[in-house]
């Protein structure tokens, strides 16, 4: 299993979501479209996303699982929904701020 | 990087410039990524430009970004020997000038000059490689982003090292991605040597904002861009701020239609320094529909640290209740990925309430200088040399630079609290506290004030007597200046911030003489 180091980036194999790692430590079984994720740059072996986890991914947005342990940031939207295992991640909601810059 | 999901996610908005003309966000990305070939090529170790705000700037410094290289904004109000001092200082370094300025710097062996317009002009002929540039984005880098050189008021100035991490640490923590509507522009008028102007930048195109740049502040320019350029949000120092609620009631008093007002501006954020009281007032009254925001940070906290939001000014306005109103002029809460402490000297934390040291906490801080150690303790704190205190509700109300406070027979007096009374009078345009030596006291409060030019016309008046009976009634009777001066002006810097050490210097006559 990959390990969830801050900055790591991974791509999924069965759609075109591209997501780095925001807070995370160890390994975990990241997957996508209930498919592995893995190393940017690696080439996927194509397919669709599982059923079950194909709601898809919005660019931008983050994700977390519900003990807090991972957070990734979707950079590439795709089909498939991200998940730790057989568990989907959430969506976390945006904490908004006014603009000071 | 965070402008290749900004070209990837919306490559078509416009990114800097006129909606008609401007570059879109993957014409942005195609610049940087010929630049960072450029710089990599160069053999430079660092990619700096002395030089206002210009297209250049951002392709400049995501391209750096890209090329693994510091980008480093110098002040181009500089003399010449600073700035060469400077470049020699951090070379191998690229410096991009002016095209009327490249003879600024002294001849140096390992500095390359580039012209802004023919780096550009460059750029925009270079070739995309099929399939697009790479881009390799290490968020957790510990790359320097950026290296900020702070104004030295004593000895060399200091460069602070912002890194990657910290800088996305703090986009990611601030800023929702796309969260700008496509009808959004900020327009960003503080220079790119000021922290405040380089996370503009950042901010902006993650939130896929339309940039409209203004190289050089005054305030009619600034008004008239905001309408031209239908600007949506900006962000100000407090002294532009004066200045622009100056011009805005110069227009009202001339009367014609459409003055006065400014239809398209949304939220207005400022920071950078110590807002009169006053002049947000006056604002907040002159636009009820802007959103105000307050941002207090420093360059080595990546920017923001603390906000008052749009809501809490108003309700301040509103309110009767004083410790209510005087949170116009706090710095609001702090961000929620950040934490604040207040700390005597010993690095004790005071009780709330209790004023102290400010010492912050975050992934965004830095606190590091480039060849020296870092300044944050083991347990992540930076102590950010600024006097406050937090109130029961949680608001940070900052009091001035440590360093700032005069000591008048063993008690502490934060300028800062002399000043906000000073300029409540009518009469006040601006006033400063300072300590100057005393035998007795160890320093005296002098108080320099700048009486407004109105006064004359409306009648209101001020003598040294009278302003120090308002200090006495509003504070503490050892708060009270030993003396009142009045001066023509008084010194600041170009960001608007007030010079003490050249005050004390011009009135250190009316002190007796010791030695602090």
């Amino acid at each position: 299993m990959p390990d969830m180091k801050p900055g790591s980036r991974f791509t999924s194999n069965v759609c075109t979501t591209e997501v780095i790692v925001v807070r995370g430590a160890g390994e975990a079984d990241l997957r996508c479209g209930g498919s592995p994720m893995l190393s940017a740059g690696s080439v996927p072996d194509g397919g669709t996303p599982d059923p079950e986890a194909a709601a898809g991914t919005l660019m931008g947005k983050r994700y977390v699982d519900a003990d807090d342990t991972l957070e990734v940031l979707c950079t590439k939207p795709g089909d498939g929904s991200l998940g730790l295992s057989e568990v989907l991640l959430e969506l976390k909601e945006a904490k908004p701020l006014p603009a000071s810059d | 990087m965070l402008l290749e999901m900004a070209a990837g996610g919306f490559g078509d908005r416009v990114a800097v410039g006129s909606r008609d003309g401007g570059l879109t966000f993957q014409q942005l990305f195609d610049r940087a990524g010929a630049a960072a070939d450029r710089f990599r090529a160069s053999g430079a170790g660092v990619v700096a430009m002395a030089d206002v705000s210009s297209v250049a700037l951002p392709i400049s410094l995501f391209g750096a970004a890209w090329a693994d290289l510091p980008f480093v904004p110098l002040n181009y109000r500089l003399t010449d020997d600073e700035l060469s001092a400077l470049a020699a200082r951090i070379a191998p370094a690229i410096v991009l000038l002016d095209p009327e300025a490249t003879g600024r710097l002294a001849d140096l062996g390992d500095v390359v000059v580039l012209d802004r317009q023919a780096l550009l002009d460059e750029l925009a002929e270079a070739p995309v490689p099929d399939g697009g540039w790479d881009a390799d984005w290490d968020m957790a880098g510990e790359g320097t982003a950026i290296l900020l050189f702070t104004s030295g008021t004593t000895g060399e100035p200091k460069a602070a090292m912002l890194r990657h991490r910290h800088l996305v640490s703090y986009v990611l923590g601030s800023v929702e991605f796309m969260g700008a509507a496509e009808d959004e522009a900020a327009l960003v008028s503080v220079p790119p040597y000021h922290i405040a102007g380089m996370a503009a930048l950042l901010s902006n195109v993650y939130a896929g904002r339309r940039i409209v740049q203004l190289p050089t502040f005054d305030a009619g320019s600034w008004v008239d861009l905001v309408r031209t350029e239908e600007v949506t949000s900006a962000m100000v120092v407090p002294t532009m701020l004066t200045r622009i609620v100056e011009h805005l009631d110069a227009e009202l008093a001339d009367g014609s239609t459409g003055c006065g007002v400014l239809p398209t501006l949304r939220s207005l954020a400022y920071g950078g320094g110590k807002m009169p009281r006053p002049t947000i007032e006056r604002a907040l009254r002159l636009l009820p529909e802007v959103a105000f925001v307050n941002a207090y940070g420093l360059t080595e906290t990546s920017s923001t640290v603390a906000l008052l939001g749009p809501q809490e000014h108003r309700d301040a306005l509103a309110s009767e209740d004083e410790a209510v109103r005087a949170r116009l002029g706090s710095a609001g809460r702090p961000l929620p990925a950040i934490e604040v402490s207040i700390r005597d000297e010993d690095g004790t934390e005071v009780p709330l309430g209790l004023p102290g040291e400010i010492w912050v906490r975050g992934e965004q801080v830095s606190g590091e200088y480039r060849g020296q150690a870092p300044r944050l303790t083991a347990d992540g704190w930076f102590p950010t040399h600024d006097g406050g205190r937090l109130d029961d509700d949680g608001f940070l109300h900052v009091t001035g630079r440590i360093d700032d406070v005069i000591v008048k027979g063993g008690q502490n007096v934060s300028p800062g609290e002399i000043e906000a009374v000073l300029v409540e009078h009518p009469a006040v345009a601006d006033a400063a506290a300072i300590g100057l030596p005393d035998r007795q006291w160890g320093e005296r409060i002098v108080a320099a004030v700048v009486l407004a030019e109105t006064s004359s016309t409306s009648g209101a008046s001020a003598t040294a007597e009278e302003l120090q009976e308002l200090v006495r009634n509003e504070l503490r009777s050892n708060r009270t200046p030993d003396h009142v001066e009045f001066v023509a002006a008084l010194p600041y810097n170009d960001m608007g911030k007030l010079l003490r050490r050249v005050l004390r210097t011009e009135l250190a006559h009316l002190g007796d003489g010791s030695t602090t």
